[in-house]
């Protein structure tokens, strides 16, 4: 049996765990706000070079002249894969659905008989792939979007990719992500960057009332303009949508850890007012034994 | 009868307002977006748009380059950047130049010598370097513009 003051240490001890706990939710919940705002604002860009796309890049699938990022490499043999975590821990699920997600896609990869290449971003996805695949890793990025995410770093993290397709250093890209949904939900996705799969282009084409859009200059120049862009939005709406659900799953994992801080002190609490009452009745009653000895 | 013009970039949707005409800087020259405009995609030069209500013109916005759709209604501008012109710094953007064009030569030369996956690598630059000298050049030309 602890003894009161072993309890009152206990006590304290998981009261400051508990403000901790209630800091960082409160932390992580102006934080969310802030990453949904965010992605709230990239989201008409998106939506737009979607429909330009659409419209554009329906008609060139397949064809011989279509651009390498559209028409991939023609094999399927090296597989990139682009695995997006957080810096930090503490955020419930969010690292390890993403990384169990990664694991499985690169264990079929392998054992499809795919070279794998790794390119981590994100210290924890670095930390945890590093212990059984470091021979793949091509290459880890830490400190993106450590503020905010922005089009910029995005951009950077493109432009590594292209330099390498452009180099024939593999076939396809995917990227592996957490999609928010709410703060309780989010949904670990998997996307293809390269080759790029173009949406559908009946919204467009039903747009102009059957019209055809004239090209200036040639369609292969803009897309060949358009794709590399594209593949930046692609990378920074997933950096968004990653930002927004780590701060979500963090949320909810504090404040489910500041709910059970809260049920520790009670119970511990509980015990301790029991032990004081045992101690004075003890005490009480080896007072009333003794004078009754007497 | 207002045409929808609708200016974004990456990270915001920065204008969407009724216009009566829009002259875009094309790749090819400039153009004017009228409403009732032949759909049309068009790449984009660094450059400013200019926003017309009647004949006027009521704002300037510089871009820095990406890709412009227009249909009868819309015209719908994807920017990859995009700034007030006012916020334009002349001496800055010179010192940009100026370094900016230091650097051509020697990446130029270092391109042609090199070989394979390390060529690539250098003209990937090169690319980036040219086309951040052509939007200071514009800047500069902008800035000219506003100043007459």
């Amino acid at each position: 049996m602890p003894s009161l003051k072993d309890l009152r240490v206990r006590i304290r001890s998981v009261r400051s765990t508990q403000k901790i706990t209630a800091a960082m939710k409160m932390v992580a919940a102006s934080r969310l706000r802030r990453a949904q705002e965010q992605a709230e604002a990239a989201r008409p860009y998106a939506l737009r070079m979607e429909r330009v796309l659409g419209s554009l890049a329906g008609g060139m699938v397949g064809q011989p002249g279509a651009p390498p990022l559209l028409a991939g490499t023609g094999k399927d043999a090296v597989h990139l894969v682009v695995v997006a975590t957080s810096d930090r821990g503490l955020a419930g699920g969010f690292n390890a659905t993403i990384l169990r997600e990664a694991r499985r896609r690169i264990r079929d990869l392998d054992n499809a008989g795919k070279t794998v290449k790794i390119l981590t971003i994100g210290r924890k996805g670095r930390d945890s792939l590093r212990r059984d695949y470091s021979r793949l890793i091509h290459d880890s990025l830490t400190e993106i979007g450590r503020r905010r995410v922005s089009f910029e770093e995005a951009r950077d993290i493109a432009a590594r990719v292209l330099a390498l397709y452009a180099a024939g250093e593999f076939d396809v890209c995917t990227i592996v992500f957490n999609r928010f949904r709410s703060a309780i939900t989010q949904i670990v996705t998997v996307q293809q960057l390269i080759p790029f799969a173009p949406p559908a282009s009946d919204a467009a084409a039903a747009d102009l009332g059957g019209a055809v859009y004239e090209f200036e200059p040639s369609e292969e120049e803009i897309l060949g303009e358009l794709l590399p862009n594209n593949l930046a939005v692609q990378i920074y709406t997933a950096l968004l949508e990653n930002a927004a659900s780590e701060q979500g799953a963090r949320m909810t994992a504090m404040d489910n850890a500041t709910r059970n801080a809260g049920d520790m002190i009670d119970r511990l609490t509980m015990n301790y007012n029991r032990t004081r009452q045992a101690v004075i009745t003890k005490e009480l009653i080896e007072i009333i034994s003794g004078a009754e000895a007497l | 009868m207002p045409i929808l013009f609708e200016l974004v970039t990456p990270e915001a949707l920065l204008v969407s307002q009724e216009v009566d005409m829009v002259v875009v800087p094309g790749t090819e020259g400039n153009f004017g977006v009228l409403p009732g405009h032949a759909p049309l995609i068009s790449t984009i030069r660094p450059g400013t748009i200019d926003i017309y209500e009647g004949a006027a013109i009521t704002e300037r916005i510089f871009v820095v380059g990406g890709i412009a759709e227009v249909t009868p209604e819309r015209c719908t501008v994807l920017a990859d950047d995009a700034m007030e012109p006012d916020s334009l710094d002349r001496g800055a953007t010179e010192a940009e130049l100026q370094a900016i064009e230091g650097n051509l030569p020697g990446l130029r030369d270092q391109a042609a010598r090199a070989a394979g996956p390390e060529r690539e690598r250098l003209l990937l630059d090169l690319r980036q370097l040219e086309r951040e000298q052509n939007v200071a050049r514009a800047k500069l030309q902008a800035i000219a513009e506003i100043a007459r």
